[in-house]
């Protein structure tokens, strides 16, 4: 019930007086409501649940906190994946995934 | 995808194994709260990979599995109803009523339909203005602020045929309501990220105080569980019961205000059965008094019926952690995500479904 999906704001716009947007998840798009993340413009990361964004993606405490789990993986560098091939449909929520809408 | 494939490199998994296994020294017992954290526990097998110390107890965090009978059947008799169409999530539509689910209802000529989110439900009943169209309002505080929009705009544009049936519950009662069970065994918590991506983390704050537990607010992806995890044995271990956050990319103390501001004008607390579980105090919402014409509970009152259960299912006991799915002697058998006799077999979040989806084997035990 409580799956939720990061995704990439190209659009806003309004809607019968509620802030919309076009969330992007790794190529597939879809719409949502970004009435409760009034800080988010285009760019900007959130993360999506049941078609509204419920929190903004901070970046910053993102690529922090990740550093300390690369250097735990020795990882070499850190290779934040931007749009790679193969999204897994099962990351996409709604029927863009070609499945019937799950409530998680 | 950003923000999703890094948290599930195999490399940081398994350094985060053996620093878990560098850190504890004694045997401790965990719940992770949410059904999604255990579908991904379960699935990528990490309960199997952790040191014996440690054991993973699953929460009742499926908002689908601990939905009340009695709820359940007032949805199948609204969706047998001319005049009704009845919208929902998809993973409802399988849960087993008293006699019959949703699925049924539809094959019987009921209009269910499945949605993506309450704002397409609410699109169905302004198409539909002659016919009263209810969503199923089922979820834990992450699900609270779609359903309030949808509410608050039904009453805004004046969609007067639009309700919920709302069969909300939240996350700090039913942990309390763990701690204080008699023969409890958990000793810390995994809190789930997305409710506390809308809620914050003030109101674990007294629960991590007053009962000596660590809570450690955790994400989704493997990586992600793991480093919950190691956080909450690093605090064990040391004696610490603070309230941590791992999920730091998504969740901040105070959640998201915008959120809780519009939950706030249109749901109140109330008291709530929790299927398996039983009546606990203040742990669902219900709508407020300027939004009850969209209450479908007061518009299509409940026939009264007993509501029966299936007599071998343990879905009470695994909802409380005090038994695994594969201890049910129905597990696998009588019980399968097609042919469920318990809500957790149904759900993508139910316990009993990840295990069975893992292909784990039912075993003997006995109930504690």
């Amino acid at each position: 019930m409580c799956l939720g999906v990061p995704g990439k704001v190209v659009e806003v716009f309004e809607e019968e007086g509620i802030r919309m947007g076009t969330v992007d998840f790794g190529g597939i798009r879809r719409k949502a409501c970004l009435e409760y993340a009034p800080e988010v413009g285009l760019g900007g990361f959130v993360v999506i649940h049941v078609g509204f964004a419920i929190s903004v993606v901070d970046e910053e405490e993102a690529a922090r906190s990740y550093e300390l789990l690369a250097e735990m993986g020795n990882l070499e560098g850190i290779d934040l994946p931007q749009d790679p091939d193969g999204v897994r449909p099962e990351d996409v929520p709604g029927p863009a995934a070609g499945k019937e809408p799950s409530s998680r | 995808m950003r923000f999703i494939d890094e948290y599930r490199d195999d490399r940081i998994a398994l350094a985060l194994v053996e620093e878990i296994g560098r850190t504890v020294t004694r045997p401790w017992t965990m719940m992770e709260v949410c059904g999604g954290q255990t579908h991904t526990l379960i699935r990528q097998g990490i309960d199997q990979v952790l040191p014996q110390e440690i054991e993973l107890v699953h929460g009742p965090g499926c908002p689908v599995c601990v939905t009340p009978l009695s709820l359940i059947d007032q949805a199948i008799e609204i969706a047998k109803r001319t005049d009704a169409i009845l919208c929902s999530f998809g993973d409802m539509l399988r849960v087993p009523g008293s006699s019959e689910d949703l699925f049924m209802a539809r094959a019987a000529g009921g209009d269910v339909r499945v949605v993506y989110s309450p704002l397409d439900a609410l699109e169905i009943a302004r198409r539909n203005p002659d016919r009263t169209v209810v969503f199923f309002a089922v979820g834990f505080e992450t699900t609270a602020p779609a359903n309030a929009m949808a509410v608050k705009q039904a009453k805004q544009l004046g969609v007067d045929n639009f309700a919920l049936l709302v069969a909300h519950v939240l996350v700090p009662p039913a942990i309390t309501a763990i701690l204080v069970s008699p023969g409890n065994r958990v000793q810390a918590f995994l809190a789930p990220g997305h409710v506390c991506a809308v809620q914050g983390w003030r109101e674990y704050e007294p629960l991590a105080r007053d009962f000596g537990v660590p809570i450690v607010v955790t994400g989704f992806e493997p990586v992600d569980l793991l480093e919950g995890i190691l956080m909450v044995v690093r605090q064990l271990e040391e004696g610490r019961t603070e309230v941590e956050n791992q999920y730091v990319r998504a969740v901040g103390r105070d959640g998201n205000v915008a959120a809780m501001a519009v939950v706030a004008e249109v749901f109140e607390t109330c008291d709530r059965a929790w299927r398996g579980i039983g009546v606990i105090e203040h742990s669902g919402l219900r709508l407020r008094e300027p939004y009850r014409l969209h209450d479908a509970e007061l518009r299509f009152p409940r026939k009264q019926g007993a509501a029966s259960e299936s007599e071998v299912c343990i879905a009470g006991e695994v909802l409380r952690g005090r038994a695994k799915p594969s201890h049910c002697p129905a597990f696998g058998a009588e019980c399968t995500p097609e042919h469920p006799l318990g809500a957790p077999m149904v759900s993508s979040e139910g316990a009993c479904a990840a295990y069975f989806l893992a292909g784990r084997e039912r075993e003997e035990a006995t109930i504690p």
